[in-house]
């Protein structure tokens, strides 16, 4: 809904181009909004009222330079701000003891087991011996959660099944340890509410205990208003040296990594951004930035696509294109791999403004409009599909029967190929003529 | 439009405010003050019921503060009041289906708490003397048919399960089949926590009910979304997704014992009209219990931080 904030402050502050500098009255307004699409990513409402106090004090008797919009001057200030809020220059893990001791700590379901072998296979591929501790004893299953997950990256776990004394657990971990030249133990705790004192205290004991270079809190990064709390009690009883944001893979706009940082002023350190043990990354404040302000995840879109074509095959395709020998057997691939990479609504979203192009329009009629297309492609023969212009009339018809559609329907996909073609081959043209040139691209493209 | 119904347009902003205001003064209501909307607004944005929902809110109270006369109610049991009635429609039973098996399948995102509350449901149908079988279609995560196999043995329920990895669908296939062969009044359905982002395991979901519904005709008769109560505004964004893809009828809050308040279901309810049907409690099998909206709304303001 707020992918259009910077939209909105762009217009807010349409008529102040020129005006010289940024006064408090211009700020306030804007502000408004930027206050309302930080609620609505989840930034706790007290953090993100400290946020925009800042940020006005920060704007105010900025001058406007002329060329650009004051309200991305605005955002500029805003997303700085932001990176600068949750970034930190101390995000590497501290793991000077022998052995290193490593707690994760958190609320249920917060992903407190899947970051721990997402770390173990982290810490095994920069050269260390990580050891997997399963000191859940609460959850059914919990340890062999742990060990399965163990076994599936290769790295040791210790597991004492049926016992229910998290020291005596951490004792003979240690001591595990110490006989098998392992010098980092991973500690998966129970998860827990971080207003229930007797399982908290279990995890004082626990700290003292083992004595951990390093304690961690997992955070699911849809968390909503409660951060702050969960973040406030476990800082304050544990001293955390840091935390891990979970399933950022999804659509949450992630404000709870703001109220979490804000409070405890201690780094987020890693982020947890897929099913598989190696989707697990260092954070990335600029990243989490734009994602909070809703400037469009154009990383992520990226990034999904990188996973479903074939790099190969994408320049392969590129080739043809600029050639101008891109066949409907080609096109046929490509609207595969699109499908790949999600519905055509959630590709949209993640552009930046996406969210408001997709208000109101419905995009499943486009999408079944493609798989017509497929049928139709599906249902020519090889010799067509690269060579459309032998298709004649008795063909025509028999492709309209064999893939559901009317003669009609298929001559539109044909007309609409045919221009496509025309297109690319002007495209490739124009791209050799500014290779020439040596100019690096299309000025005015891009927006940064 | 003709001139008039311009002005009578461009003044029924300004007349309805006056029509309150002189109500207001009939009445010898209270007004409300900016103090007072501020802090309602901190204590609803507080419990995630977020902008939108908040702002609806503040408008009816505001509407119901300063009619009310010299009563003297106060603005957190007139906010209560109206959070209860917006959530008191629905259905909020678990359905049951007229004759035979009653299928419940149980969705959601990861870590919300799927498995627990669906060894909590079984515990539920149980003590209503009634008999449950439980299927593990979560065969993805590491170790969750193990999970869901350890509260089989301590509720004496009978789970099917099968390999770890194997698909999904078969497994509720098999299940259904031994449900009906028990003569089991419910089969609960334990699935594999997705993002509502990930396109092909909302395929994956969509299948694994297609199978169960081809076996009976109308199952799942029941479609539960678990949500966790410490989620933000996302959850708004999961419900939507998840209704799309498989048509839910109704919510389950977990995690209610702590000190988020899952206010979110406001806005989901307003939104989708999905009743919210049991709230999660803690991690007994007895801590799943019905939902009820005037608990509920009171909670959503006990203590204004």
């Amino acid at each position: 809904m707020f992918d259009s904030l910077s939209g909105k402050l762009q217009n807010a502050f349409k008529n102040l181009r020129g005006l010289g500098k940024i006064s408090e009255s211009n700020v306030a307004d804007s502000l408004r909004d930027v206050r309302l699409a930080l609620l609505e990513a989840d930034v706790n409402f007290k953090v993100a009222k400290d946020f925009i106090e800042r940020v006005q004090k920060k704007s105010v008797g900025v001058e406007v330079i002329q060329s650009i919009h004051p309200g991305q001057q605005i955002i500029k200030i805003l997303h700085d701000e932001l990176v600068d809020l949750l970034g930190s220059s101390n995000t590497g893990l501290n793991l000077s003891g022998n052995p290193a001791c490593i707690m994760m700590v958190g609320l249920h379901g917060s992903g407190k087991t899947t970051s721990s072998a997402k770390l173990a296979r982290l810490l095994l591929k920069q050269g260390r011996t990580p050891l997997l501790v399963a000191a859940d004893v609460y959850r059914p299953a919990a340890m062999d959660q742990l060990a399965t997950l163990a076994k599936q990256i290769e790295i040791p776990s210790f597991v004492m099944k049926g016992e229910t004394d998290v020291l005596k657990i951490a004792r003979e971990a240690l001591e595990f340890a110490r006989a098998n030249n392992r010098n980092t133990l991973i500690f998966d705790t129970a998860g827990r509410l971080q207003i229930d004192e007797p399982l908290v205290q279990e995890l004082v004991r626990l700290r003292d205990l083992v004595q951990p270079q390093e304690i961690l809190l997992v955070l699911d990064a849809a968390t909503g208003q409660e951060a702050v709390n969960v973040a406030t009690h476990f800082d304050q009883a544990l001293n955390i040296t840091g935390s891990i944001l979970t399933k950022l893979d999804g659509d949450a706009r992630g404000g709870a990594a703001l109220s979490l940082k804000t409070v405890t002023g201690k780094p987020i350190k890693l982020a947890g951004t897929g099913e598989k043990v190696e989707d697990f990354e260092p954070f990335h404040p600029e990243r989490m930035a734009s994602r909070i302000l809703g400037m469009g995840d154009v990383v992520s879109l990226v990034e999904r696509a990188a996973e479903a074509v074939d790099e190969d095959e994408a320049r392969r395709l590129e080739e043809k294109m600029r050639k101008g020998q891109f066949t409907l057997e080609d096109f046929l691939e490509q609207l595969r791999q699109m499908k790949k990479m999600g519905s055509l609504e959630s590709i949209v979203g993640m552009l930046p403004g996406g969210a408001d192009m997709l208000k109101g329009a419905d995009l499943s009629k486009q999408e079944r409009e493609f798989t017509r297309m497929e049928a139709m492609i599906c249902a020519m023969t090889v010799k067509e599909r690269r060579a459309p212009q032998i298709l004649n009339a008795p063909r025509r018809i028999r492709i309209a029967k064999g893939s559901g559609v009317s003669v009609a329907e298929l001559n539109n996909l044909l007309n609409k190929f045919n221009q496509m073609q025309q297109m690319m081959k002007k495209m490739g043209k124009l791209q050799k003529l500014m290779m020439k040139r040596g100019g690096g691209g299309i000025p005015g493209m891009g927006r940064r | 439009m003709g001139i008039f119904a311009k002005f009578k347009a461009g003044l029924q902003k300004t007349h309805a405010k006056l029509v309150h205001e002189i109500k207001r003064i009939v009445t010898r209501s209270p007004r409300l003050t900016a103090g007072g909307i501020e802090e309602l607004e901190i204590a609803l944005i507080g419990a995630d019921l977020g902008m939108a929902m908040t702002n609806q809110i503040i408008t009816a109270v505001k509407k119901a503060y300063e009619t009310q006369g010299t009563a003297g109610v106060d603005v957190f049991t007139i906010a209560s009041g109206e959070v209860e009635r917006s959530l008191a429609t629905g259905n909020a039973e678990l359905i049951k289906a007229p004759t035979g098996l009653t299928v419940v399948s149980l969705v959601g995102v990861n870590g919300t708490g799927k498995t627990t509350t669906t060894a909590k449901l079984a515990h539920l149908i149980q003590s209503r003397g009634q008999t449950a079988v439980l299927a593990a279609c979560d065969t993805f995560r590491a170790a969750a048919i193990e999970q869901l196999k350890l509260w089989g043995e301590r509720l004496s329920v009978t789970v099917i399960a099968g390999a770890d990895k194997s698909d999904p669908a078969s497994v509720a296939h098999d299940a259904v089949t031994a449900a009906n062969a028990r003569h089991a009044d419910y089969l609960l359905v334990d699935t594999a926590g997705r993002l509502h982002t990930k396109h092909n395991l909302m395929q994956e979901l969509q299948r694994l009910h297609r199978v169960i519904g081809k076996q009976t005709p109308g199952a799942p008769h029941e479609v539960l979304l678990v949500l966790d109560a410490t989620t933000g505004m996302n959850a708004l964004n999961q419900a939507r997704e998840f209704h799309k893809a498989v048509p839910l009828t109704g919510l389950v809050v977990t995690k209610l014992d702590g000190t988020s308040k899952g206010g979110m279901v406001v806005a989901i309810q307003k939104e989708l009209g999905l009743p919210i049907k049991f709230i999660g409690l803690g991690e007994q099998p007895d801590d799943l219990q019905p939902f009820d909206p005037k608990q509920f709304a009171e909670a959503l303001f006990s203590e204004k931080q």
